[in-house]
């Protein structure tokens, strides 16, 4: 294999990894704060991908790429003031299976409305095409793809370190008591991380609608690596996250790129063997006091 | 609140892998008694995972096939019911047909879209002398070394598949000294399907410039893409299945390459979920919802009728599979498997709403039917989203013996374990 083609395949492979970010970050975002392991994540960013397709005729991609992770981010945190909120204090076993369950009821709602069978959608035509940078020829799409992806992750970051409210959440993380005894109400934080996580579930949905199959049970496919994703990067570290995001990606690109693709997805998990076996608190993982 | 948690990474990580493990346990179906009047068949095939959007259709099939015939008596005048379960993987195929078969007491299973759970089930059925009638899965194996006495296939074997579109790409120049590439599901249908497509391609004088084996789970195929796209090749080969088919299609689109595409495994639905101008290439089908016979146009129209979409390879199978039980249960006036089986080997014509009638050959349970190689129509000459192909007469043509695409004894040969 040439020089050349390694190299397209570490760039497609980190570009690969940003999309299990956006769901990465949310799984973390909510564990860290609220302690629920949410596996109906996956869910959420299939319920994304189904809006897209359901807003498009009115919307078009445009609008459904606004509106789409807007609702789905309300229902978040309509899910969080219903579900979620009732289990902060509990067993986190009990979370789990919540979650496992609400991730079951959402794939077989998708089920009954929408059919079994792929639904088809594609790219719209404004956003097809190749792009040149240097000699390395790449889709137009996942440029753009790249770029809203990359906002995202800069805006969330920004949020989470410069304003107050992403004080007030760090500060949540790490002690939620003392910042009860400052007087400062986690519940509407909570609301608020919930809907931003799941939004970015939704978000996800929108812009790999156009180049993957769109079937209920989708938010299978992704959640699996995006549970690896947050485990290598460690709880609660923003950039330990983005790290393992961008490192299975690699990993799975150069392992196809290197003729050895069938053992492309064994890799990720031997991967994460590896990190839990050397660093069991991740990559870059915080020591949460609550959690140890 | 930090004193309720009693959360430990270790905790954590037990838990979610029991879960992963107790989800191939299933909800128990309610125990039901086995009366006089009433005959049972049972239906299992993938409604969840990679393969589930296609045993859908499969089951929407068998339920209107089971319709049309308790709408004309039933068989031998008892009223047929069918019971229905997601056979999700090969253990749980296996765990549900052993219920079926001990528990309700069904007279035959039909179904099944993946190669691994038919094998599972042909086990559990043979072991219990109950017939099994494989509905879609491919591999050649099923029909070779692991060929069974009461499993009987109406979906086609992976060397018709390979044989029937072959024909196109040898008479489109696409095989004598040429070069694919191909991506294979890395699983035991892909694997034989890999296996034939070979010995096609030696047979023919062609070489591969690349073979990738691509797991399961994967959905993204940039990676693959890319290295198509270097390797440049005449025909890319696509031996996948399931929603990969659908994924590797749009994504072929989006990184705009134009070397030929065909592949030897495929269902339409795949083809209708990558949609106008992603679906591309001459794919080979056991039947297709445009077939120009009064058989298929009336099925057709009924399933669209009580669906609201034309059916698509997968319906077919299960409809037809369940037709044959029926005018076999009703011909001979008896439901047993073994008698059944034997009016099978004797070579019993059906038909298959299509233009000749086939039969179950009796080296290996094959049936013996046409097929269709389909090309995908570009994108200004396609009319609505169903229509999106035209095809090819049927394979082989009417002069011809209807097993020269079947794979021949010294390609593959079964023998019954007794």
């Amino acid at each position: 294999m040439s020089a050349m083609l390694l190299a397209q395949q570490i760039l497609n492979g980190l570009l690969d990894g940003v999309y299990y970010l956006l769901i990465a970050l949310g799984l973390s975002l909510i564990f860290s704060l609220g302690g629920i392991v949410n596996l109906a994540h996956g869910a959420f960013y299939a319920i994304g991908a189904y809006l897209t397709l359901v807003l498009s005729p009115w919307l078009g991609f445009g609008g459904a790429f606004v509106a789409a992770p807007v609702a789905v981010g309300l229902l978040g945190m309509v899910i969080e003031a219903t579900l979620f909120r009732r289990f902060y204090r509990s067993d986190p076993i009990l979370s789990l299976l919540m979650t496992f369950g609400l991730a079951m009821v959402a794939e077989q709602a998708l089920r009954m409305i929408f059919g079994a069978p792929p639904l088809s959608y594609s790219i719209p035509p404004w956003l097809r095409g190749q792009v040149a940078i240097g000699s390395f020829i790449y889709s137009f799409y996942r440029v753009v793809l790249l770029g809203i992806a990359a906002t995202c992750i800069a805006g969330l970051w920004l949020l989470l370190q410069k304003t107050s409210f992403g004080r007030v959440v760090r500060a949540g993380v790490q002690n939620p008591d003392m910042v009860g005894a400052l007087g400062i109400s986690l519940q509407p934080y909570m609301s608020a991380v919930a809907a931003l996580g799941i939004g970015l579930a939704g978000l996800a949905g929108v812009l790999l609608a156009p180049i993957y199959s769109i079937h209920p049970a989708m938010g299978q496919e992704i959640i699996t690596p995006a549970f690896v994703v947050v485990v290598i990067g460690g709880l609660g570290s923003f950039w330990g996250v983005v790290a393992a995001a961008l490192l299975v990606g690699l990993v799975k690109g150069v392992m196809v790129g290197v003729g050895y693709s069938a053992a492309s997805t064994a890799a990720i998990y031997l991967l994460m063997l590896l990190v839990l076996l050397f660093r069991p608190r991740g990559l870059f993982g915080e020591r949460i006091t609550r959690f140890e | 609140m930090s004193k309720n948690h009693q959360f430990t990474r270790r905790g954590l990580l037990t838990t979610a892998g029991s879960i992963a493990l107790a989800t191939g346990i299933s909800a128990p179906a309610i125990l039901r008694a086995q009366t006089a009047d009433v005959l049972r068949i049972g239906h299992l095939t993938p409604r969840t995972g990679f393969l589930g959007p296609l045993g859908e259709y499969a089951v929407m099939a068998i339920d209107l096939a089971v319709e049309e015939i308790n709408a004309s008596g039933g068989m031998m005048g008892r009223k047929v019911e069918v019971l229905k379960e997601d056979s999700v993987n090969p253990q749980t195929a296996s765990t549900k047909a052993e219920r079926m078969i001990e528990r309700d007491k069904v007279a035959c299973i039909i179904g099944e879209i993946s190669s691994a759970s038919c094998l599972t089930i042909a086990q559990v059925a043979s072991r219990n002398k109950i017939l099994f009638i494989n509905t879609g899965g491919n591999s050649d194996a099923l029909r070779g070394k692991d060929c069974q006495r009461y499993m009987f296939h109406v979906e086609s074997q992976n060397s018709m598949y390979v044989k029937t579109v072959g024909r196109s790409f040898l008479r489109d120049g696409l095989v004598k000294g040429k070069k694919w590439y191909s991506l294979t599901a890395d699983y035991a249908f892909g694997h034989d399907l890999l296996k034939v497509s070979k010995r096609f391609m030696e047979a023919n004088g062609g070489n591969f410039a690349g073979d990738d084996l691509v797991p399961t789970d994967a959905t993204d195929f940039s990676a693959y893409l890319l290295k198509i796209r270097e390797a440049r090749p005449d025909l890319v080969v696509i031996n996948l299945a399931g929603n990969q088919i659908t994924n590797f299609l749009k994504q072929y689109a989006e990184f705009g390459l134009t070397f030929p595409v065909g592949g030897f495994g495929f269902d339409t639905a795949l083809a209708w979920a990558a949609g106008k101008g992603n679906f591309v290439g001459t794919w080979p089908v056991v039947w297709h919802h445009l077939l120009d016979t009064p058989g298929s146009k009336a099925f057709v129209a009924a399933f669209t009728k009580k669906y609201s979409k034309p059916p698509e390879n997968q319906a077919w199978g299960d409809y037809i599979a369940a037709k044959i039980v029926a005018q076999t249960v009703n011909e001979i006036k008896s439901a047993d498997s073994p008698a059944i089986i034997a009016h099978f080997e004797k070579g019993a014509k059906y038909d298959l709403l299509k233009t000749r009638q086939g039969y179950f050959r009796a080296s290996d349970h094959q049936l013996m039917h046409e097929m269709y190689a389909v090309t995908a129509l570009p994108a200004d000459k396609i009319k609505n989203q169903w229509d999106i192909f035209t095809s090819s007469p049927p394979v082989p043509g009417p002069d011809e013996d209807l097993e020269v695409i079947a794979a021949t004894r010294e390609e593959n040969s079964c023998t019954f374990p007794s």
